[in-house]
């Protein structure tokens, strides 16, 4: 294109992936987050608010744990896990609902809305919610309701409402599509909490920020013990959250990455979550990014057993990694994440996530046998309670 | 100049409010679209507005929800809508928009979109999903193959932006009368009057269409005076969804010529 209209000012790319894909109503919204956000991003009352309140409420710093029975296994290898499970709440997801819901104090905001998966996400928000004194309703598909009954309950317990989506897949991406047409008709009084690094600027980098202490914390745990750098970094990849803030503080150092995708019962049957894969970029969920979708543009169901990767799109950060080859995205099947599920849990007692699971069952995929030693870090994201009723139906 | 503008330009000289009618195409069933399609120019609408069913749809209410999804259950494509659009201008010259979202048109291919638009007799395009700051390439796409870009403004939108948004639009600028996803609504809100006022002020070179929970002869009369023209849609897919199959065009006629009576009178 030669002609440019200089009037337009498009934002919150990630080479050609990111933007603002999302009705006009939601604009001036938008625009009121990122002002904010960059303002607390630069204020050192806010990010010590923030910081206290992973501290003392969400528990942080999270260990990184010397894996010793599962290292054996393997030849010349030390894995290290970074323990996102013993987070408040089950998972790293409290990283971003809270610094959310603090920016949502600072909008005077009064309500809270979120969508979920697994509800890890919800339960978060609700969490947060609950603690902060704010009203708060989660969309959640009816069939992870079905699947993930528990989480519905605590939050319910924290006082959200949570009101099921019979649309579409019945899945995380109809509860987003709900979400977003929810905040589109409140949005004066309404927050809209995302649970991970996709939709529209700014929330990609908003959320990665949230989450990027995963990796910090990492480095210098890394450093203390072992005094050097991890040479491979593992982590799953649902909407990219986890993996984006454990990543990102070692995106200039000589370090290996691998995000893992759910490859559910094949890469080759229609039965996946592989995104970045299988996928073609497109615009879903407010930004252009690798998407599951036909030839005529229509968003392809997920699928994994587990709840928070079945979706088929994917945070358009990571779409950019993939395409400049800065992190290798890869797959696992729900066997192979069931299986690593199981070793973990007997060999080292610690009973994963089955997101966590899929980068867990990783490590059995990559040529672990060099000559020299290989320190991994493996991002167990969440723990496994959740997951019960799933793993227990077989 | 294209249908869309030349029509709107004499509307606007006959002191005559336009009438621009949603369906979804593809629905009910395949077979329908044509007969709706002429039972809406029939009843007296300015301005056919086609959806292109997509898959996630969230600027859309449950209503049009539904009609998506049963249009794509039906077997509705992008390629099937222009096959539609050519057959309708071998009986019609009225002015026809298409409504869809962005991601129906990537895979497409934004260039041969616009290509297939100028072939078949598509005048304008409305992507809900495609704020003006994303639609540098599409704007001189559409430009190229002179269909209008048909930009949305909403009760949020501000002056500043509204000003940029009249500057890009070509054809109309449609004026999204509440801050909510579509679908029919009981009232005409005061939000919606203060909002239409004000974009009258600002807003100097497009006409305002208001679209968006228009859905009563009560509503056009309404509303007339602070605007161009009205858009509706989940009305009239309600009427549809209500209407035995037989007494269908019938009752979108009937429904079309209330509310252009609404207009005129
Ligand atoms: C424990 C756990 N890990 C990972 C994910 C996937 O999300 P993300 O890729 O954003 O980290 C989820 C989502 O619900 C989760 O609950």
């Amino acid at each position: 294109m030669n002609k440019k209209l200089v009037t337009l000012n498009s934002k919150g790319h990630f080479g050609k992936f990111g933007g603002r894909f999302v009705p006009e109503t939601l604009i001036a919204a938008l625009d009121e987050l990122e002002i904010a956000y960059n303002k607390a991003k630069n204020d050192s009352s806010f990010q010590k608010e923030f910081r206290l309140h992973l501290k003392d409420f969400a528990g942080r710093p999270t260990p990184l744990y010397f894996a010793e029975r599962l290292s054996a296994k393997f030849r010349n290898t030390k894995i290290y896990l970074k323990r996102e499970d013993l987070c408040h709440t089950g998972a790293h997801k409290i990283n971003n609902t809270i610094g959310q819901i603090l920016l949502a104090k600072k909008l005077n905001k009064k309500r809270i809305i979120a969508e979920t998966g697994a509800g890890q996400h919800g339960v978060a928000t609700a969490t947060v919610a609950a603690k902060m004194g704010f009203d708060c309703v989660v969309y959640m598909g009816t069939k992870d309701m079905a699947r993930q009954e528990m989480n519905v309950k605590r939050m319910q317990l924290l006082g959200a409402e949570v009101r099921g989506v019979t649309s579409g897949t019945q899945t995380l991406k109809d509860a987003t599509n709900e979400a977003i047409r929810d905040w589109v008709a409140n949005v004066r009084d309404t927050f809209y909490v995302l649970g991970s690094v996709v939709g529209p600027h700014p929330y990609p980098m908003m959320v990665r920020d949230f989450q990027k202490i995963i990796g910090e914390e990492t480095r210098e745990q890394i450093l203390e013990k072992e005094n050097r750098l991890p040479d491979i970094l593992v982590a799953c990849v649902g909407g990219g959250s986890n993996s984006i803030g454990l990543f990102f503080p070692f995106l200039n150092d000589d370090v290996k990455m691998f995000g893992v995708e759910a490859a559910g019962l094949g890469i080759n049957t229609t039965q996946h979550a592989a995104t970045l894969t299988k996928g073609k970029p497109g615009v879903l969920h407010g930004s252009f990014s690798y998407l599951l979708q036909d030839d005529d543009g229509q968003i392809l169901p997920a699928h994994s057993i587990s709840a928070g990767l079945d979706y088929p799109g994917v945070g358009p950060e990571h779409s950019f990694l993939k395409e400049s080859g800065r992190v290798k995205y890869v797959s696992v099947t729900d066997d192979e994440a069931l299986n690593a599920l199981f070793e973990l849990t007997k060999l080292e007692g610690i009973f994963p996530a089955l997101e966590s699971s899929h980068a867990l069952a990783y490590l059995k995929k990559m040529k672990l046998n060099s000559k020299n030693e290989k320190i991994v870090v493996v991002n167990l994201s969440g723990r496994g309670e959740k997951d019960l009723p799933t793993i227990l139906r077989g | 100049m294209n249908r869309l503008t030349t029509k709107l330009q004499s509307l606007q000289k006959e002191k005559r409010k336009a009438l621009s009618i949603f369906l979804t195409a593809g629905f009910p069933m395949m077979e329908k679209t044509i007969p709706l399609v002429k039972a809406i120019e029939k009843g007296g609408a300015d301005i056919l507005e086609l959806g292109i069913p997509f898959s996630d749809p969230l600027a859309d209410g449950p209503t049009i929800q539904f009609s998506s999804h049963v249009a794509l259950e039906n077997g509705i494509t992008l390629s099937k809508i222009f096959s539609i659009v050519k057959e309708i201008r071998t009986f019609s010259e009225k002015p026809i928009v298409l409504m869809g979202y962005m991601n129906s048109l990537l895979a497409f291919g934004s260039e041969k979109f616009f290509a297939s638009c100028f072939e078949c007799g598509v005048d304008g395009i409305i992507i809900p999903d495609l704020p003006i700051e994303e639609a540098e390439e599409i704007i001189l796409q559409a430009k190229e193959k002179n269909i209008a870009t048909i930009f949305l403004a909403s009760p949020t939108t501000t002056n500043e932006r509204l000003k940029l948004l009249d500057e890009h639009s070509t054809g109309f600028l449609y004026c999204v009368s509440i801050t909510g996803v579509t679908g029919a609504r009981k009232n005409i809100s005061s939000q919606t009057e203060k909002f239409l006022k004000r974009a009258k002020k600002i807003v100097k070179k497009n006409p305002l269409l208001v679209g968006f929970g228009i859905s009563t002869k009560k509503d056009a009369q309404q509303i007339k005076g602070l605007c161009d023209g009205i858009i509706v849609g989940s009305a009239l897919i309600n009427l549809i969804r209500e209407s035995k199959a037989r007494e269908m065009e019938k009752n979108v006629c009937n429904f079309v010529r209330e509310l252009r009576t609404g207009l005129d009178e």
